[in-house]
């Protein structure tokens, strides 16, 4: 027992160890090797959008975001109480001195969510689409779904460095799964008939995409990227291990200072900016009807 | 001059076909097919001509694989064997671009459950077909105009679809079918789906709309009452192949075999039938303030025994009888209140034949069909059944 909790292992197996281990570092260091320049270059340039995104954010000062989401919030809800909730919510982030971490949480959680939409909206098409491809598709989701999201951080390293670069990989990886699945869902769920009346006009395959089905699979494909901000939004605290700052930065500071209550603060903060993108999205979700 | 001709169409569902279709080659029959390679057999070797201009109606049962026929000669399902020649051209080998082209300008149309888009207003959905062809905006909004009016949905255009009764969903059905001018139509159980009032009110509209538009229909239904309305010629499938083929009234009185006779059968024409359909306009009848004289008198002219009286706002009173007034007519009294009868039966226009019989039988006066206000709408003796039911045999 004693062993066990110190984490030695006795249990071992008669028959040599199948070294999957070995295999992925083997992996991972050929194309570590090998593309070590398309990596850097990736890196390079991915880090320099992200950091224009905080920059244009950072300009303004915080009063002017402030009204600006909270215009936003209304515009699209149209309910009085959600912009109210915007502004309190954003008020209460800028007094407890964590603006400039909102802003960078911000701007990784909306840039890998657009990285997770522009690829995975095209691939959920395609399983719609293609039965063989959804036979592949979908046990890989399964698998990136369940694998724990540290796993992605190891690999992410020597591929991209220390940082926010890395951090966006992982989330994406993390967040991507459900913008796959329910634009594959949204389409297959389109009636029968309409199809059928799509193509009896003649359609040709786009204009059956573009024209009857994405536009039939809208809501789900929304609440598809609605938990695709919210995935990519609770893996902040663990890119901030790997150096993405931010407000999982300031949880990760409170962690290793055991600042219990500047790490509620920060965790506050997450769960303002989740709400208020939570609700933003689901505006837009259930606008077009 | 033929529109459509169809050989030996056939249809065998499933993956895996060809031994199915071997077996069937063999004239194997379809069960066994379908027990020994899980293959179903849709249709089985079909012919038919279809002619410019007529409206050709295919009837069977569910299961009988006339949607499946439908299907396949726009090609939504591709048939396994078998040919197709549409103006004569043989579409079956046809490449899949051509084929889209063909859709497109010759074929519209219309679903049993409507298929209406809900996400696009009435007039998008009648532009659909002519969107996708490429024609530009203020042109096809034009013609999807004129289409909408033929179907009586003008003011409707901007509305979304599920602000719309079903029948009205089904007039952008036929409207969005209309707009691409095709040359024939295909209406696959087109108002299965409405209720008995509306569905007739489409059925003289679509009778309407053709006698203009001279289009090549092919109508699939499982009704009888509306293959015989609608139908120039009709054929009549089970399990896949045509049992019979001809008009209505070839049908009708020479069923070519049990299954026609029983579908025949279950037609049961009382039930079709109601009061407005059978009655008389009650063209003669009394007045509150008509003499005795004057009652006599219309009764001896219109050479009855007996006369609805109503009021000046054409409600019903009750009846006279022609010995009644001739007996008060010696009397010397003037006023009929007295002689009027109030013992009538007085029956909605809706009430189906089968129910007025009964009603027949125990009564020595005619019935009286009224609205709901009671006033008078026309009169049913025994002889209207009769020649109610003898007209709707013939027919």
């Amino acid at each position: 027992m004693q062993d066990l909790l110190k984490g030695e292992w006795n249990n071992k197996m008669p028959i040599p160890k199948i070294p999957i281990g070995n295999i992925i570092e083997a992996g991972i260091e050929w194309l570590t090797k090998n593309f070590a320049g398309l990596t850097r270059a990736i890196s390079q340039f991915t880090a320099s959008i992200i950091d224009a995104f905080i920059d244009i954010l950072m300009f303004f000062p915080p009063w002017i975001i402030i009204i600006v989401t909270t215009f936003i919030a209304w515009y699209i809800t149209k309910k009085i109480k959600i912009a109210f909730l915007t502004i309190l919510g954003l008020l209460l982030i800028w007094n407890l001195d964590l603006w400039d971490a909102t802003i960078i949480t911000l701007s990784l959680v909306l840039f890998s969510t657009v990285i997770a939409v522009i690829i995975g909206i095209p691939i959920g098409i395609f399983a719609a689409l293609n039965n063989r491809a959804r036979g592949i598709i979908m046990p890989i989701l399964d698998f990136m779904q369940t694998m724990p999201a540290f796993v992605y951080l190891i690999p992410a390293i020597p591929f991209f460095g220390l940082g926010v670069v890395s951090a966006t990989f992982a989330t994406v990886i993390f967040a991507i799964p459900p913008a796959i699945r329910l634009t594959a869902l949204g389409i297959r769920q389109v009636a029968p008939e309409l199809i059928e009346a799509s193509d009896a006009f003649g359609s040709t395959r786009m204009q059956k995409l573009i024209k009857v089905q994405l536009p039939l699979s809208y809501q789900t494909i929304m609440a598809g990227v609605n938990q695709t901000i919210m995935l990519s939004l609770s893996m902040v605290v663990i890119a901030a291990m790997i150096g993405a700052k931010g407000l999982g930065g300031e949880v990760w500071k409170a962690i290793q200072r055991f600042r219990p209550g500047m790490g509620f603060e920060a965790g506050l903060g997450v769960v303002i900016i989740a709400i208020i993108l939570d609700r933003i999205t689901q505006g837009v979700r259930s606008r077009r009807t | 001059m033929v529109k459509i001709k169809v050989e030996n169409l056939v249809k065998i569902f499933g993956d895996n076909y060809k031994k199915a279709k071997e077996m069937f080659d063999k004239g194997i029959p379809k069960e066994e097919i379908l027990k020994k390679t899980g293959h179903t057999v849709g249709v089985g070797g079909v012919s038919f001509k279809v002619y410019e201009g007529e409206t050709l109606v295919v009837m069977g049962l569910s299961g009988s694989g006339k949607s499946t026929l439908l299907r396949l000669i726009n090609r939504l399902i591709e048939p396994t064997s078998g040919r197709i020649y549409v103006d004569g051209d043989d579409i079956t080998g046809m490449s899949q671009k051509s084929l889209l082209n063909l859709r497109r300008k010759k074929f519209g149309m219309v679903f049993q459950k409507f298929a209406i888009f809900p996400h696009r207003t009435v007039i998008q959905n009648v532009e659909y077909g002519l969107e996708i062809q490429g024609i530009l905006p203020e042109q096809r909004r034009k013609k999807s105009e004129e289409a909408l009016e033929l179907v009586g949905l003008k003011e409707w255009g901007d509305k979304y679809p599920k602000h719309l009764s079903g029948g009205m969903q089904q007039r952008v059905g036929l409207a969005r079918a209309l707009a691409i001018d095709p040359d024939i139509l295909l209406m696959d159980e087109a108002f299965s789906a409405l209720d008995p009032l509306i569905r007739r009110e489409m059925q003289d509209e679509l009778i309407d709309i053709q006698s203009r538009m001279k289009k090549t229909i092919i109508f699939i239904t499982h009704d009888l009452d509306e293959a015989i309305k609608l139908g120039d010629r009709i054929i009549l499938m089970k399990d896949g192949v045509v049992v019979q083929e001809g008009t209505s009234e070839e049908i009708l009185t020479n069923p070519s075999d049990e299954y026609v006779e029983k579908f025949i059968e279950h037609v049961d024409m009382s039930k079709v039938l109601t009061a407005q359909a059978i009655m008389k306009s009650a063209e003669t009848v009394g007045f509150l303030k008509d003499g005795p004289r004057t009652i006599l008198r219309k009764i001896q002219e219109a050479g009855i025994s007996s006369i609805f009286v109503v009021d000046n706002q054409h409600k019903i009173q009750g009846i006279v009888e022609a010995e009644d007034a001739a007996s008060i007519i010696k009397k010397g009294e003037k006023d009929i209140k007295s002689i009027i009868s109030r013992n009538i039966k007085t029956i909605s226009p809706e009430m189906p034949l089968n129910d007025l019989l009964p009603m027949m039988v125990d009564t020595k006066y005619p019935v009286a069909v009224v609205n709901d206000e009671k006033r008078l709408l026309g009169v049913i003796v025994r002889g209207s059944i009769i020649a109610g039911l003898a007209k709707r045999g013939v027919e």
